[in-house]
């Protein structure tokens, strides 16, 4: 898999991890993948959400010791 | 996707709480890649004006006017539990703890992001407040304005 890129948004609440990783994932071309840690439960439903909708694809989404870790590969 | 979704939000409150999520929902559909406007009116202008005083002409009305409404999007109030201002000092507190972001810096995120902010000239001057009064880079419009965008719109809010 090809992570070009790792949005941290420990910490931070809604928008602010969406906001980052629409940010992130204008910068990367189509089939590179972003990775988005995150620790607001909300993300959980919203990145998912998000990605459907903008055609992302969401390829992982797992828990580590509390915090959100997205994989989502660009359309 | 070829052709942009539309989002417009109407800000018709001066409550810090109902301006927090217009701005919130503003800049989700930014994420979104929706294009998006807020429109403001009447008491949705306070969340414009610039913090600092601005020497400008005036009636006495509106002079008045100046004074009793909220300079800034920092000093709104809350829609409810505002305690004589005891309320949003609590609030702010809260949301530092949970690393929410504060609506000056939301209204700074929706700015980068594309978000068109509009004011509506009709109630800016009812309201007595004058262009240099109110932040940098935004629109003054009437309802047409409004209506042409919302008439796109796919989502389309009254706050």
């Amino acid at each position: 898999m090809n992570i070009v890129k790792t949005v941290d948004a420990k910490g931070l609440s809604c928008p602010m991890p969406l906001v980052k990783t629409k940010k992130a994932i204008d910068e990367l071309t189509s089939g590179q993948v972003l990775e988005v840690h995150t620790t607001d439960k909300g993300a959980k439903n919203d990145l998912a959400a998000w990605a459907k909708v903008s055609g992302h694809k969401l390829i992982e989404m797992k828990e580590e010791n509390g915090v959100l870790i997205f994989l989502i590969e660009k359309a | 996707m070829t052709e942009k979704k539309r989002t417009t939000i109407i800000l018709f409150s001066g409550d810090y709480d109902k301006a927090m999520a217009a701005y919130i929902i503003a800049n989700g559909a930014a994420a979104y890649d929706h294009e998006v406007t807020i429109f403001h009116t009447f008491w949705g202008l306070n969340a414009l004006r610039k913090e600092e005083q601005v020497r400008v002409q005036k009636g006495f009305l509106e002079k008045m006017f100046a004074k009793m409404m909220p300079r800034g999007a920092d000093k709104l109030g809350l829609s409810r539990m505002h305690f004589a201002g005891i309320g949003p000092k609590l609030i702010k507190q809260v949301m530092k703890k949970h690393n929410a972001m504060p609506l000056p810096q939301l209204i700074d995120m929706a700015k980068e992001q594309g978000v068109k902010l509009v004011a509506c000239q009709m109630t800016v001057d009812l309201l007595g407040l004058k262009q240099e009064e109110l932040i940098d880079g935004i629109e003054f419009a009437g309802v047409a304005a409004y209506l042409a965008d919302a008439s796109e719109g796919n989502v389309n809010l009254f706050i």
